[in-house]
């Protein structure tokens, strides 16, 4: 069982959330030329590494907010947890 | 090589079984092969056996990182079917259950491989009338496929929930009774043996560090054991794709995902076919042990761990009790996990890359085992030929910047998340 620091709740199992994916993704800018490539890196292409892993959950079960968590994808432990919309360093 | 044949096996009786070759040798790398596939997994020796067999190409070395069939090909629930509806995906399969069928005689091995059938269950209408569109697509590539209703289940699998009131009523399924299962051990260790015979150097313990390519060809790899030039490398690394492909600077259409699998303690024979739950994600059959083998959904998040997490578990074994109430008696004997290739539309990549004489072969999301042979088939013509066969044309990597995809089940990009 994983559990999950919500920045806006506190700590919280896993069963609370659902997964989001690789949140360094970013949608390529509006109101500008997007070429294939930018769109198939939003939409397909991900670095999935061993590591560290920037991601998303959404606390569905909880303020339903969506949430950014560090996280190893080796070991699973959890390292730090971001609101969506904090910059992550 | 010695043949494993009735008369060898009382020949060697009288020396106590101490006098067998064995089974594959141990080499040392050499400086250089013709074909280097990195990955000594089912569709890694499957590769190199026929490259062997049907090329003639036999300059070859498979390089693995641990030891061979220690991966998904060890940890998969032997499942073998060909029952999709899409073309790319049904004629692939159903060229890959020929060479199943004929498997155990063509490697003097015995893969046991069991064509028990296998029954997709439906819970509505609506699922029946999807059923019926995926049994005609089957039929009208070659694959056996069978529309049954209620009764008609309720005689092969009496032993499911068949009361009225249960959530999801069984309407009826969709069988491929050709399909079936097989010891995934004996697949691996089958090719494996066979390679070798013909020439193949099977290297273990060796990890790829990195590759060495120039002017955008591939000129060989390096290893934990040293340099090694290859004039064509293979990637057949199902789990650890994104790893290599980081090391050439390619980012792929791929998340690496974990699945669990699961088997009860042995009980005495009460299922001769595989179920799956028409209303959720599990699925089950009987090992020859007697082992109930179970499975379903991945754990949801990127991982590399091979051990899984229990929340899954429970989800995974709660559809299984309401679809079979009576596995709720047995004991559970093992749990473990793989790391998967999930591709973005849920469908496999072979083929070449932007890398001249580098090949890639992965995304086998859910279905990897049973893919093996024709994995491997195609892959080694996709390598010997420099070019794509017509079963794998569909199977391209570009083909999700072309709007190609193979989305089997309808459910768009990112099969995992819904």
């Amino acid at each position: 069982m994983l559990y999950i620091n919500c920045p806006h709740c506190g700590m919280r199992s896993q069963n609370e959330f659902s997964y989001g994916g690789d949140a360094s993704v970013k949608r390529p800018e509006l109101n500008k030329e997007v070429s294939d490539q930018e769109w198939d890196d939003f939409v397909y292409n991900r670095k999935s590494l061993r590591g560290k892993h920037l991601e998303l959950w959404q606390h569905v079960s909880g303020c339903r907010q969506w949430i950014k968590v560090e996280r190893d994808t080796a070991t699973h432990e959890i390292f730090r947890t971001f609101k969506a919309d904090e910059e992550v360093a | 090589m010695q043949k494993y044949s009735i008369f060898n096996l009382v020949k060697n009786a009288f020396s106590n079984h101490e006098n067998w070759d064995l089974a594959w040798k141990d080499p040392t790398p050499k400086e250089e092969y013709d074909v280097v596939i990195i990955g000594g997994g089912g569709h890694g020796l499957a590769t190199a056996y026929y490259l062997a067999k049907e090329h003639n190409i036999t300059k070859v070395a498979i390089i693995e990182k641990g030891w061979i069939g220690g991966g998904n090909v060890g940890r998969n629930t032997t499942i073998i079917r060909s029952n999709y509806m899409h073309d790319e995906n049904g004629l692939f399969s159903e060229f890959g259950m020929d060479l199943w069928r004929k498997m155990s005689q063509d490697l003097n091995y015995n893969v046991m491989f069991s064509p028990r059938g296998i029954i997709n269950l439906a819970h509505s209408d609506a699922q029946m009338n999807a059923y019926a569109r995926r049994g005609n697509s089957m039929r009208l590539n070659g694959i056996d496929a069978v529309l049954l209703n209620r009764d008609q289940v309720k005689e092969i699998i009496p032993m499911a929930d068949f009361s009225e009131n249960v959530r999801f009523p069984i309407f009826g399924g969709l069988m491929q009774p050709s399909a079936g299962t097989a010891r995934h051990d004996a697949v691996a260790w089958g090719y494996a043996r066979q390679a070798d015979s013909m020439g193949v150097d099977i290297i273990q313990n060796c990890e790829v560090i990195g590759f060495d390519v120039s002017a955008g060809k591939i000129k060989g790899i390096r290893t934990s054991r040293g340099n090694i030039k290859a004039k064509k490398v293979g990637l057949c690394v199902a789990g650890s794709t994104n790893i290599l492909a980081e090391k050439l600077n390619m980012t792929l259409p791929i998340e690496t995902h974990l699945l669990q699998a699961c088997v009860s303690e042995p009980v005495k024979p009460v299922l001769d076919s595989v179920v799956t739950f028409g209303a959720g994600h599990f699925y089950v059959s009987q090992s020859d042990k007697g082992e109930m083998v179970m499975g379903g959904d991945l754990d949801g998040y990127n991982s590399y761990a091979q051990r899984g997490n229990l929340p899954t578990l429970q989800h995974v074994l709660t559809e299984g009790i309401a679809m079979m109430p009576f596995l709720s008696k047995l004991k559970m004997l093992r749990t473990w996990g793989g790391i998967m290739d999930m591709s973005m539309d849920g469908s496999p990549i072979i083929d070449k890359t932007h890398i001249e004489g580098l090949y890639l072969n992965c995304g086998w999301c859910y279905g990897g085992f049973k893919a093996t042979p024709a994995s491997g088939w195609t892959f080694a013509h996709t390598i010997a030929q420099d070019r794509v066969h017509e079963l794998n044309a569909g199977y391209s990597l570009n083909r999700f910047s072309t709007g190609n995809l193979i989305d089997e089940k309808g459910l768009g990009t990112k099969t995992w998340i819904s």
